[in-house]
């Protein structure tokens, strides 16, 4: 082998025995914990023969709830591997005071720091997200599934591939040591000359894919697929935030794509778009990331508020207050959304006048976000509330995310800015609003819409004790590091000297840890409804009394959604069918034209990934063979003509049947 | 009622934090205390509307909760003219108020403008000169070049009480911010480009300085201790540099720039202060030019290779009233 060794370099690239973190205990025993626990997985999935089922069923599946559901699964394993991110960074800061300086040193801490966002952002709040707005738009609309099937088990497959690679770099190798955003000259090749940025270049890459390609499916889905007689201002709220925010991931997602292949080229091929020199400019790409980052905000926190609408007027009893100030909030805010993006750095030196319209375009914003508040706020008034956990996650979101959108206008004047930029104040007031408005939205939509997706309802005892560890937990986490950014305590730190702030960090990382029991909460939760989904079985499909489309069909829906296309006259379609006492057709049924499962998404996303990994340790000849091997299957996939097949009149016929005798039965 | 009666109210709860040490509700600087009332004020005026909201949402709940079986409810009831004006007009008008408050304190407190006042009420002489000060952001500590006293510093930074101050930054390789949380505001601290900072400090004492941006490996040890000092003190200061058998020529800022051992085994901690007797003339610009170690390509008026001297007006070109016109700092090789 010795005597070819630029052969081995063009195969293996940088990739050697000493990538592996065979000397440090720390990651080898998170590697030990994870290689077992996935062994176990494994194990067990050939051990009851699941494999082919689950190739079958789920991972060649393009059925819009199942990927919906895959999506989920992905963001919930995702955000365990963030959370413990986030309890080492909340361990380290409470010890490294003065002498001791910690468990983890800088090069190690700056990855976990940077790993948090970028997986809490990219691999957890957008796949739930993503998962949601895949399951619930197209029943929510009456349609069979969404535009172009394919591509949605595609884009799934694309964002596990990126999380699979940001994955990789635990153990193979390092991650970036950055900050989630990667800015230059920091992450260029001079200061980062490692493959950490590269991971997290690709990553994002290859996810980016998947996320873009979702955007355009749900985009098309809404347009084009609504039942017949649904007019865009009949849509469900959460339909038309899902429309908002794939406005905003189309127009900013390709943004995201070009900055970082600049930044790609800086590093691989030795451009100067970002460099000091040679005419480049950083500033240029911190503008950019954010022209797509700001809008980021958006794609997350509009489908919430569309769950918050949806889950407070089916828990109030009532239609939601003032849906047509909804929809122009939520439009208002789309556009808004992209001329805010300077207030993220006002502090670069810009002049008073630019960092005043940016200060007030944020403002702005705050305007239609305070109609929102009130129109949920008046769906109560003179409705009958029902505590169900759903509603208590919308309740714990209106007081919580009122306190970060303050906040978050108080950064918005410019020089207060000045003061509390990069301080912890800055991030307790952005987990204020991601944790108590996203992820507080994604609960509450996960424990609406679990008995849809899977025919029982989540336990709400244990889905109760999770709120209020996350609840308390937030305030114990978050509220310390308001005050310690009064205190001038700047972001990114791993040790400090004034044994003073020592306490606000002990009683932060006391918050990390009731957060950590919420966390486990929800998972006792999971199991123990499965354990006891006889008794949580929802069989009439409508287990909370609701009003739009997807409860009219049964719990879990049958492949095609909807055996008859409903015809919607009016807002809350199925609360008006049940007003006029709508009677399901009993008979009649056709033959359903639905789209065939297929294997061409996995397969192209594992070459992606391999490409991608082949990219980042600079592997020349995988790169080149995985990147033909992607052209090859692509364009052969497009010779697949069998994409189609019709469930039979008969076996639409049996389904429905049998439904109608469960509901005989049981209402 | 009044903002001003409103700051009474509230003023507890700020001395409370005070009383923990929070330096931005207690700076002592007049720039720092401006935006200190600028964060109070705002926060006071958003209270007016997060308040009620808070209430009401807990006062709807319990209110019309399933169980209270109230005779008024009104489930298709969804709309209400009225109703709809308030709740778009309420958050509307706090947002007018700020809005003209952030377009006005924004311009007061524009880093870029000389300062108007030392601080409330005395306002600053009229052939006053403010002390210039040179910062530059290096891997990972904080050299100060007084181009007046021809001296410079490492990790320490001191200033006449009651004199404006006017900072000249930039950094020499990644980026930072640089910020003295007692004194004002941060801006950021950039390779290529220059940032400026005017400010003054009124009271005597020690101030932690640091770097707000994230920058690396040793960016935790970033910090500096800024002293604000009578003048005689500070003349004694500048003495207690001048006395250094240290000169800081291109070769010893080329040495000085990069991670020192002792960075590199403590990473936290922060790199011993240094004084420098002397400064080699135009040493700044060329920091600021990325031609230390060249000299040539600063006087070459760096044609095909503008970058500096066209990235330094590029963080200007947005500056609408011409804070960086007049630089005094600008690039040597843009005035070529």
């Amino acid at each position: 082998m010795s005597d070819h060794p630029d052969l081995l370099k063009l195969f293996f690239g940088r990739l050697t025995w000493d990538a592996l973190p065979l000397h440090v205990p720390i990651v080898m025993v998170t590697f030990a914990v994870v290689m077992i626990g996935a062994l176990a997985v494994l194990g067990a999935i050939t051990y009851f023969r699941l494999w082919g089922y689950l190739w079958r069923e789920w991972f060649t599946s393009i059925d819009h709830k199942k990927i919906g559901i895959m999506y989920m699964v992905l963001g919930l394993v995702m955000l365990l591997r963030g959370f413990a991110d986030a309890v080492m960074m909340r361990a380290q800061q409470a010890i490294s005071f003065g002498h001791s300086t910690g468990y983890l040193p800088p090069e190690h801490y700056d990855q976990i720091f940077t790993a948090h966002g970028v997986i809490m952002i990219f691999f957890v709040a957008m796949p739930l997200v993503t998962g949601i707005m895949n399951f619930v738009v197209p029943l929510q609309i009456g349609a069979r599934d969404v535009a172009f099937p394919f591509l949605n088990n595609f884009s799934f497959w694309m964002t596990t591939a990126g999380a699979m690679l940001v994955m990789a770099s635990l153990f193979i190798g390092e991650f970036a040591r950055t900050g989630w955003l990667a800015y230059p000259p920091l992450s260029g090749i001079g200061m980062s000359p490692d493959v950490g940025v590269d991971y997290y270049i690709w990553a994002l890459q290859v996810a980016g894919v998947g996320t873009l390609l979702s955007g355009v499916n749900l985009l098309a889905t809404i347009v084009k697929m609504r039942a017949p007689g649904m007019r865009m201002m009949q849509m469900p709220v959460f339909t038309w935030t899902a429309l908002c925010t794939n406005v905003l991931i189309v127009a900013a997602f390709p943004v995201l794509t070009a900055v970082l292949a600049l930044l790609a080229m800086d590093r691989y091929v030795g451009t100067h778009f970002f460099t000091t020199d040679l005419g480049g400019d950083a500033m240029m790409y911190v503008n950019l990331i954010w022209i797509w980052g700001h809008p980021e905000v958006y794609i997350l926190i509009l489908p919430a508020f569309g769950i918050f609408s949806e889950v407070v007027s089916t828990f109030s009893r009532k239609r939601l207050f003032g849906y047509a100030s909804m929809v122009y909030a939520t439009v208002v805010i789309t556009v808004l959304s992209y001329l805010v993006w300077l207030h993220h750095f006002f502090t670069m030196g810009s002049g008073a006048s630019v960092n005043s319209f940016f200060g007030i375009t944020t403002m702005i914003i705050s305007i239609p976000t305070g109609a929102k508040i009130f129109n949920w706020l008046f769906t109560m008034y003179r409705g009958r509330i029902v505590f169900e956990v759903p509603m208590l996650w919308t309740m714990g979101f209106m007081i919580t995310f009122v306190i970060g959108g303050m906040t978050g206008v108080m950064l918005a004047v410019p020089p207060a800015d000045f003061s509390l930029h990069n301080s912890l104040f800055l991030i307790a007031h952005f987990h204020n609003v991601i944790i108590g408005g996203v992820l507080f939205g994604l609960f509450a939509g996960i424990n609406f819409w679990f008995p849809k997706a899977f025919g029982f309802r989540l336990d709400p005892f244990w889905g109760k004790c999770s709120f209020w560890f996350w609840q308390i937990g937030f305030w114990f986490a978050f509220a310390p590091l308001y005050v310690l950014g009064l205190m001038g305590v700047t972001r990114r730190l791993s040790h400090f000297d004034d044994p003073s702030l020592q306490i606000w960090f002990v009683i932060a990382a006391f918050g990390a840890f009731l957060i950590a029991l919420g966390i486990l909460c929800m998972l006792i939760q999971f199991a123990v409804s499965f354990r006891r989904r006889e008794q949580l079985r929802d069989h009439t499909g409508d287990p909370w009394n609701g009003r739009t489309l997807e409860w009219s069909t049964s719990s879990p829906p049958p492949a095609y959604n909807f055996a008859f296309t409903p015809i919607v006259h009016d807002n809350d379609a199925w609360w008006q069918m049940k007003q006029r006492n709508y009677r399901r057709p009993l008979d009649g049924y056709r033959a359903i034209h639905m789209p065939k499962n297929t294997g061409a998404g996995i397969i192209l996303a594992g070459i992606s990934a391999a490409l991608g990994f082949a990219l980042i340790w600079q592997m020349w000849i995988p790169a080149a063979v995985s990147f033909v091997a992607l052209l090859v299957v692509a364009i052969g996939h497009t010779f697949n003509y069998q994409r189609d097949y019709y469930i039979p009149a008969d076996e639409v016929a049996r389904v429905e049947t049998a439904r109608t005798e469960l509901l005989a039965n049981h209402v | 009622m009044s903002i001003k009666a409103l700051r009474g109210l509230l003023l507890p709860a700020v001395l409370l934090l005070a009383g923990c040490n929070t330096v931005l509700m207690s700076p002592s600087g007049d720039v720092a205390l401006q935006q200190r009332d600028l964060i109070v004020t705002s926060l006071l005026l958003m209270l007016l509307i997060i308040v009620p909201v808070i209430a009401l949402t807990l006062f709807f709940a319990w209110r019309y909760r399933a169980s209270s079986q109230r005779k008024d409810y009104a489930p298709e009831w969804d709309h209400s003219t009225v109703l709809e004006l308030l709740i778009w007009s309420a958050p509307l008008l706090i947002i007018i108020a700020l809005g003209a408050l952030t377009w006005v304190s924004t311009h007061k407190l524009d880093p870029y403008n000389k300062l108007e006042r030392i601080s409330a009420g005395r306002q600053v002489p009229a052939d006053a000169k403010p002390l210039v000060i040179d910062v530059v952001a290096l891997d990972w500590k904080w050299l100060f070049i007084y181009p007046e006293q021809g001296i410079a510093t490492v990790n320490e930074v001191a200033a006449p009480v009651d004199r404006p101050i006017q900072f000249r930054i930039t950094a020499s390789n990644v980026m930072n911010s640089f910020f003295i949380p007692a004194l004002a505001g941060q801006i950021y601290a950039m390779p290529g480009m220059e940032t400026q900072l005017q400010a003054v400090i009124n009271k005597p004492g020690q101030f932690q300085g640091f770097s707000a941006n994230y920058s690396g490996g040793g960016f935790s040890g970033m910090r500096f201790t800024f002293h604000g000092m009578s003048e005689g003190e500070f003349e004694q200061w500048v003495g207690q540099a001048k006395a250094s058998s240290d000169a800081l020529n291109r070769d010893a800022y080329l040495q000085l720039a990069p991670p020192s051992d002792h960075q590199k085994e403590h990473p936290g901690d922060p790199e011993p202060v240094r004084r420098y007797a002397t400064v080699a003339p135009g040493l700044y610009d060329a920091i600021l030019n990325n031609c230390v170690q060249d000299p040539s390509t600063c006087m070459r008026g760096m044609g095909h290779m503008a970058a500096p001297a066209a990235a330094a007006p590029a963080a200007g070109d947005s500056h609408g009233d011409g804070g960086m016109a007049d630089m005094p700092g600008m690039p040597a090789g843009h005035s070529m």
